[in-house]
């Protein structure tokens, strides 16, 4: 039955609270992740094959792109991480008011960014 | 009784049981790998290979591959389920994962194998 209700689906329009922000990061970083397991896994299998296909990954790593490629799969991963313990604990019953909910999401975020800062740091320097 | 073909063979809830134990064998493995850099100084070929070439570290590592193809199935199927409308597309975007999926266990098989 389909039924006749308004939707208002422009996000340009909406303004997202931060649990709704938390939850199209975790299925953004879902993706990306599965994505970005080829390299991951091409440079596991490489890594693995021989001391020379090791040497190949590190110098293919020292390189910048390389670097950003890196940094980004490993922040889409800690965001991933973070975003589904935090899932798991309101399987748990916690924060699953409107304002915890908000408050938990809005810690998950700040976390990540400077987990990911962190990253960035330790890869680059 | 209404038969939900998108959801064959398998339920919400078996859905939302496997994808949290998969998330949890993969946050332990996470949490292990990022260990594993944080605390060598510098991650040698002699010690990586040493790492995979220990037993328990291949079994270790074969399930987190079979976990991310659980875990990627259903959290993909989730997503492309509310994103993707024409149905002809979305079986080819799941058929795609679940070829992807198979991918990555089967060299994570031969990779473990060979080291």
């Amino acid at each position: 039955m389909k039924k006749q209700r308004p939707v208002n689906l422009d996000l340009t329009t909406i303004s997202l609270p931060a649990s709704a922000k938390a939850s199209i990061l975790h299925r953004v970083t879902g993706v990306a992740m599965f994505i970005a397991l080829i390299l991951v896994v091409w440079a596991w299998a490489v890594s693995l094959s021989s001391a020379e296909g090791f040497e190949l990954v590190k110098s293919v790593l020292t390189s910048h792109f390389a670097k950003f490629l890196a940094w980004g799969t490993i922040t889409v991963l800690l965001y991933h991480v973070i975003g589904g313990i935090r899932h798991m604990l309101m399987d748990l019953g916690y924060w699953e008011e409107l304002s915890s909910g908000n408050t938990s999401a809005r810690v998950a975020i700040g976390l990540w960014i400077v987990l990911a800062v962190l990253a960035g740091g330790w890869l680059w320097f | 009784m209404v038969l939900n073909q998108a959801s064959l063979k398998r339920d919400g809830v078996q859905d939302y049981v496997s994808i949290r134990a998969t998330a949890t064998v993969l946050g332990l493995y996470v949490l292990f790998i990022l260990g594993f850099f944080l605390v060598t100084p510098e991650v040698t070929y002699e010690i990586w290979q040493g790492l995979f070439a220990q037993l328990w570290m291949k079994i270790f590592t074969l399930l987190a591959l079979i976990s991310v193809a659980i875990h990627a199935r259903i959290g993909l199927w989730q997503v492309v389920t509310d994103y993707i409308k024409s149905s002809r597309i979305r079986a080819v975007v799941q058929f795609l994962v679940s070829v992807v999926a198979f991918g990555y266990v089967a060299a994570g098989l031969f990779v473990l194998w060979g080291v």
